[in-house]
């Protein structure tokens, strides 16, 4: 692979070019070496997943993305590009968005006023603008309230939209926060164990999003879950740490062989 | 049996997104900005301006703008008095030094100034946060009163120390001064809480009411969705304490006319509009009006029932105030932290299902 040609997925998806690559990247907290010297790529349209035992880093990774960490050492290239360091909204901007591993949702406010804040890097109008409020804020309230919608009914949250989030269940509070990610309509979506903690059902529903998101618009996926039932059944590539290190990085059935892997799941010595 | 939204069908977002969608409630609001243009002011007398409407007037403007600090943004400060007092010295110096100004540009140009100076000291909110913050827009407030009551520049010379608003009109009538009619000072207060009220309300339903309820909610989340918490903070800073700025100078400019800046604009009166927001509810337009309109109507009703009905003292009167209010702000901060306006809302929701609440 060259990482710019195109191939065809078995199921008739179309993967592009490398559209995302972290090069050598180490990331320390005091003595922890949370990241030790990790390259992979990320092609455009893929489903990306990262997986690894407790504690391997890869949190850690998704917060070097999104530009919550910066790394000590290591390059991230995004569009062929080399990323200066930037703050987490910067990278909103670029087109990246998230969920996080422990549901980070505005209590507060509605399902409706959290999905609309998600829109926010689309809308334009100025301070003035928002308070006279005819015109011009208006206009794009009402553009973006569209496309929220559609967010809303595509994962069919209808009938929560005007509840506070802090009154949902669990749930629903993962989908929300899906719904708040992809209302951006970002280029690359990062998901950290967007079904810890759900029962199968649930699991279920949370597939069939991630791959409906994926086909439907297209959107590049890395997303870090340890069933690995899920992993192996949605992912196209995969990454797998321990302990800060890569030790494994490909289709799901290479992974699944490869004995490094086995070991750091099973903790077995090899021979 | 008429409060519904049944059959009240909302055909598009613009519709759904008014302020007041219950048809009963957008009538009752029309009501209540009838009778506050077109019949108060026929029926105005001194004591129900100065005792009442100017206060509740003014404090509304200054709730505002600190609940969309405090309420929208999560960034509490103590320093309203402070900054009421930029408003009033600014309005101050402005109508010396430049009479023929008219007293809107005087009151907005208060209001810009007080703006500026905000969002210098909101500056380390993009470190601090909570006690720590609170702490250091005390520090402004006591900053900000000693320079004023220290730099005789402020007070133009004068040998008290103390400011006293010119006489000044618009088209006509006296607006500040003694000769000022308390209909037309009332008026002029209303115009400014009538168009201020809207503007808030537009800001805090929009873009950037999503913003600051964000970052109060959970920051980190708030940046990684692509808040910028610098613009978010400064501009939650630079809106509220232009209300602020207004309301400290109408505050002397038209209600009380001459001041002593540490009396009138001392850490109390930051207590005191900190107080109205958290009685009325946090993070509510309305919750501003209501905090204002009960702390002000407060002394007033004790006075009138134990120092005028039972004929006590009106130390005592005053007494009973501390307790309910300490009560109150106990009662609300531990189970209701968005104070009356919840209770309000509660009530509401309560009649919109009845009579049958399933
Ligand atoms: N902010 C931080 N400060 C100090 N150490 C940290 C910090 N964040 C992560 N670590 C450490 O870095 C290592 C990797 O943590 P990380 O959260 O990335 O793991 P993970 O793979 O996501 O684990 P899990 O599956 O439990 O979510 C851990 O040892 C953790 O203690
Ligand atoms: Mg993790």
């Amino acid at each position: 692979m060259d990482g710019q040609t195109s191939t065809v997925t078995p199921d008739g998806r179309t993967i592009g070019g490398v559209v995302m690559e972290m090069r050598n990247i180490t990331l320390r907290f005091g003595g922890v070496i949370a990241i030790k010297d990790i390259s992979f790529d990320v092609r455009h349209g893929e489903i990306r997943a990262i997986i690894g035992p407790n504690g391997a880093g890869k949190s850690s990774m998704l917060n070097v993305i999104s530009g919550f960490y910066n790394p000590q050492e290591g390059e991230v290239w995004y569009k062929g590009e080399k990323r200066k360091p930037m703050k987490p909204y910067q990278v909103a901007r670029q087109g990246i968005a998230r969920t996080f591993q422990n549901i980070a949702l505005f209590d507060g406010m509605t399902v409706l006023d959290n999905i609309m804040t998600g829109r926010l890097n689309h809308m334009k109008a100025s301070i003035l603008d928002q308070a006279i409020w005819w015109g011009r804020a208006e206009r794009e309230e009402v553009a973006n309230r569209q496309k929220a919608e559609e967010v809303i009914d595509f994962l069919e949250i209808q009938s929560i939209r005007k509840t506070p989030v802090g009154r949902l269940p669990y749930g629903l509070k993962k989908r929300v926060e899906l719904a708040r990610a992809l209302v951006a309509e970002p280029e690359i979506l990062l998901l950290d164990e967007p079904m810890a903690g759900m029962n199968v059902e649930e699991k279920e529903d949370m597939c069939r999003f991630i791959l409906d998101v994926n086909d439907e618009f297209g959107t590049t996926i890395v997303l870090i879950e340890h069933d690995m039932g899920v992993v192996m059944d949605i992912s196209d590539r995969v990454v797998v740490m321990d302990y800060g290190k890569k030790i494994g990085d490909g289709v799901p059935d290479e992974v699944r062989n490869n004995p490094d892997v086995i070991d750091a799941y099973l903790g077995v010595a090899h021979d | 049996m008429f409060y519904r939204e049944a059959g009240d069908y909302k055909t598009s977002y613009a519709q759904d997104n008014q302020t007041f969608p219950i048809a009963f409630d957008r009538y009752r609001y029309y009501f209540v900005v009838a009778v506050g243009f077109a019949l108060l002011p026929f029926v105005m007398t001194d004591y129900l301006a100065n005792a009442i409407l100017l206060p509740f007037l003014i404090y509304a403007i200054a709730a505002i703008g600190l609940n969309i600090l405090v309420g929208y943004c999560g960034q509490v400060s103590l320093g309203t008095g402070g900054f009421m007092a930029v408003g009033a010295y600014t309005s101050y110096k402005l109508m010396t030094a430049f009479p023929w100004m008219d007293m809107v540009s005087v009151t907005l140009l208060s209001g810009l100034m007080t703006a500026i100076v905000g969002m210098a000291f909101g500056l380390p909110s993009l470190r601090i946060k909570g006690f720590y913050l609170a702490v250091a827009t005390l520090a402004a407030q006591f900053f900000l009163v000693w320079l004023f009551n220290r730099v005789p520049w402020f007070f133009n010379y004068s040998a008290s120390g103390q400011i006293s608003a010119p006489e000044r009109s618009m088209f006509g009538w006296a607006i500040t001064g003694p000769a000022a009619n308390p209909s037309v000072k009332y008026l002029f207060c209303l115009l400014f809480v009538f168009v201020l009220a809207w503007l808030a309300r537009n800001l805090t339903r929009g873009s950037i009411g999503r913003q600051w309820m964000s970052i109060r909610d959970m920051d980190i989340a708030a940046e990684i969705i692509g808040v910028n918490p610098l613009r978010a903070k400064l501009s939650a800073f630079a809106v509220s304490s232009f209300y602020v700025g207004i309301a400290g100078s109408l505050f002397f400019t038209v209600y009380l006319g001459a001041v002593e800046v540490g009396a009138s604009f001392g850490i109390q009166k930051s207590f005191l509009v900190l107080f109205m927001i958290i009685i009325g509810g946090l993070g509510s337009i309305f919750g501003s009006f209501a905090g204002a309109a009960f702390m002000v109507l407060l002394p007033v009703a004790l006075t009138r029932i134990f120092a005028d009905g039972f004929g006590w003292d009106t130390a005592l009167a005053r007494h009973i105030e501390f307790v309910i209010v300490g009560g109150l702000i106990m009662f609300f901060l531990i189970v209701e932290p968005h104070g009356l306006a919840r209770l309000w809302a509660l009530a509401k929701e309560k009649l919109r299902l009845w009579p049958f609440p399933y």
